[in-house]
């Protein structure tokens, strides 16, 4: 118990003493919270009003309108959501695929450890974004496909982790036992495995959240990503890369949103590896 | 030496084969008929079933693999889709460019990640560390097509110092000062992307040397810090970035995408995105085999280039 509160101890300290991860925990809550309340705000995203089309930033349209004369800040606003959506729920099926593939990986060994392990090797031998556009095509495009497609991508990372943590884990006095007096094998994975390596998933996953962030702005980038009328960062991007001369604001506020939330994500992560990898951090604030 | 190698593809070929065969499998799965990139809405039906039984799509799927697969062996890559070119041809066109392109970009991020890493490491928690970490953490999360729009927008347009297209202007394809005014903006959006994955990398290996016996023995000797950071240390850190270069070999196809498309440089990147939007199947499929075989090349690359600069890797025989 008392190494549990050290560790603990150590996150709060990292938290206190570094300004950037608190700049990253304030950004992420206003960003999340204005993402999740912009639907009360009355201003129409999609109202297009042709005479004021491609306005400079003012009063009336603080980061001015788009090619269509809809308010850009609004927009921004909320592609934000679509954004932070398939981050979030493209981090939670990489997560579960890869915490699954590693969990019996590492738990049974042998054959299932042999075949799984290659499964990943070839996964991750094509560069994601050669296998992640094929793979696309199977889908019809829209939110869904690109959430799925995002998180069958890039499990491979997480399986090997958890891999490696549960045969660790493994080896306990309490698993051995459990596993001893006849648990059947998933009730020892979920009851006994899984806890002590919930830190490790959650360190995992706060990354997880920044890279499925920058793989579906680059994609929606492309041209294959979230398609009209949603938009997300990345595609808002992609559309005023044509404006680029006319109406250089429209590529600065996505840009800078996607920035900061990546950042934050994985200053975040940082930040919780104290946590899992106390003996690498916790030498560092001493010198 | 030899004998490893050899082992080595060998055992590398099946996951090739399986790579190919699951892509194959997954275009053929798609919601996408390849004959629509061929016929024109008014062709009768008849002729729409000729065209498929010259394009052999009429065959069993196995069937279909099997002669790309012996094509591919052959060399013969097949031909586009939808511009009936050789895609050999393309390929021949497009590697060459594509490699101007990533080679200098990577090995000009891999010397100055050395030395920013270094110099990171061995200042760690100080202003420079804090300065060179801190546009790292910055530079990987910045999209590289938005550093590319902010470069374009101000070189491109607002000052107009560099075209904003393509490798050459037309007519001066042999002009070495025109390809050079065409290359240096892409050139540095793809240093400034590679850079900061390899300089965190650098730096990371470089904190974790700086702790060897090795560093407190030289200091106890009385050696300089420079001497120790570049002589010593340098020489650790070298090697598992060694097997980074190994790695970066399936860079030469898929490393710049993004950079390519938005630069309209003729490269792989934009032809296998071009060939995407086009459902082009094809050139998918070589692409996919190009990179796969790359990817495993660089990995055995990499294995063999770790043993020959530590000798206390043995792994070999």
């Amino acid at each position: 118990m008392k190494k549990r509160n050290r560790r603990l101890e150590n996150v709060v300290y990292e938290f206190k003493h570094n300004k950037q991860a608190i700049f990253a925990a304030i950004y992420l809550c206003v960003i999340i919270c204005v993402s999740i309340f912009v639907v009360f705000v009355n201003i129409d995203p999609d109202a297009i009003d042709v005479v004021h089309k491609l306005e400079f930033p003012s009063g009336a349209h603080w980061f001015g309108t788009d090619d269509m004369g809809r308010d850009y800040f609004i927009r921004v606003l909320y592609g934000g959501r679509v954004s932070l959506l398939v981050g979030v729920l493209a981090m939670v099926t990489s997560i579960t695929i890869g915490v699954t593939v590693g969990m019996m990986s590492g738990y049974f060994g042998g054959i299932v450890d042999n075949l799984l392990m290659r499964l990943v090797d070839v996964f991750s031998s094509i560069p994601w974004i050669i296998m992640v556009t094929v793979f696309g095509l199977l889908f019809k495009r829209g939110l869904f496909s690109i959430i799925i497609v995002i998180g069958l991508f890039s499990w491979m990372g997480i399986a090997r982790l958890v891999r490696s943590e549960v045969l660790s884990a493994k080896e306990r006095e309490y698993v051995q036992y459990a596993r001893f007096i006849g648990r059947h094998p998933a009730r020892v994975m979920t009851g006994h495995v899984l806890p002590s390596i919930f830190p490790t998933i959650i360190t995992a996953a706060t990354a997880e959240i920044a890279s499925a962030i920058m793989m579906e702005s680059a994609l929606s980038f492309l041209g294959i990503g979230v398609a009209a009328p949603m938009s997300s960062w990345g595609s808002l991007l992609q559309g005023s890369q044509q404006y680029l001369q006319k109406a250089p604001y429209m590529a600065v506020l996505p840009g800078i949103l996607i920035i900061l939330t990546v950042y934050s994500f994985n200053k975040l992560g940082d930040v919780l590896r104290v946590f899992v990898e106390p003996k690498i951090t916790a030498g560092e604030k001493n010198e | 030496m030899l004998k490893y190698i050899i082992k080595r593809i060998l055992q590398a070929v099946p996951l090739l084969l399986l790579i190919t065969l699951i892509c194959f499998t997954l275009i053929n799965l798609a919601p996408y008929d390849a004959i629509d990139s061929i016929t024109t809405p008014d062709m009768s039906k008849a002729e729409i079933e000729a065209k498929r039984e010259t394009y052999g799509l009429n065959d069993p799927l196995i069937v279909q693999y099997g002669r790309w697969v012996v094509n591919i062996l052959k060399g013969d890559f097949g031909y586009s889709l939808l511009s009936h070119t050789s895609i050999k041809y393309d390929l021949k066109i497009r590697i060459p460019a594509t490699i101007k392109l990533v080679l200098p970009s990577y090995l000009t991020a891999y010397l100055l990640s050395i030395v920013l890493g270094l110099v990171a490491g061995s200042h760690k928690n100080k202003w420079p560390d804090k300065l060179i970490d801190g546009f790292c953490s910055v530079g990987i999360s910045m999209p590289t097509f938005w550093f590319a729009m902010i470069v374009m927008y101000f070189f491109g347009y607002k000052f107009r110092l560099f075209p904003l297209m393509g490798m050459h202007t037309i007519g001066l394809e042999d002009s070495f000062a025109d390809f050079m005014k065409h290359f240096i903006m892409p050139y540095v959006v793809l240093t400034v992307g590679f850079l900061p994955d390899l300089t965190r990398y650098v730096r990371g290996s470089t904190i974790g040397q700086l702790k060897e016996d090795y560093v407190i023995v030289q200091q106890a000797f009385g050696a300089k810090r420079t001497e120790i950071l570049f002589k010593h240390v340098g020489k650790n850190v070298l090697i598992p970035l060694i097997t980074k270069l190994g790695m970066a070999l399936p860079m030469l196809v898929a490393g710049a995408v993004i950079t390519e498309t938005i630069f309209s440089w003729p490269g792989i990147g934009s032809y296998f995105v071009k060939a995407i939007s086009a459902m082009d199947y094809p050139i998918v499929m070589s692409i996919l085999v190009l990179s796969g075989t790359l990817v495993i090349l660089g990995n055995l690359l990499s294995d063999v280039l770790y043993c020959l600069t530590d000798p206390r890797i043995k792994t070999m025989k």
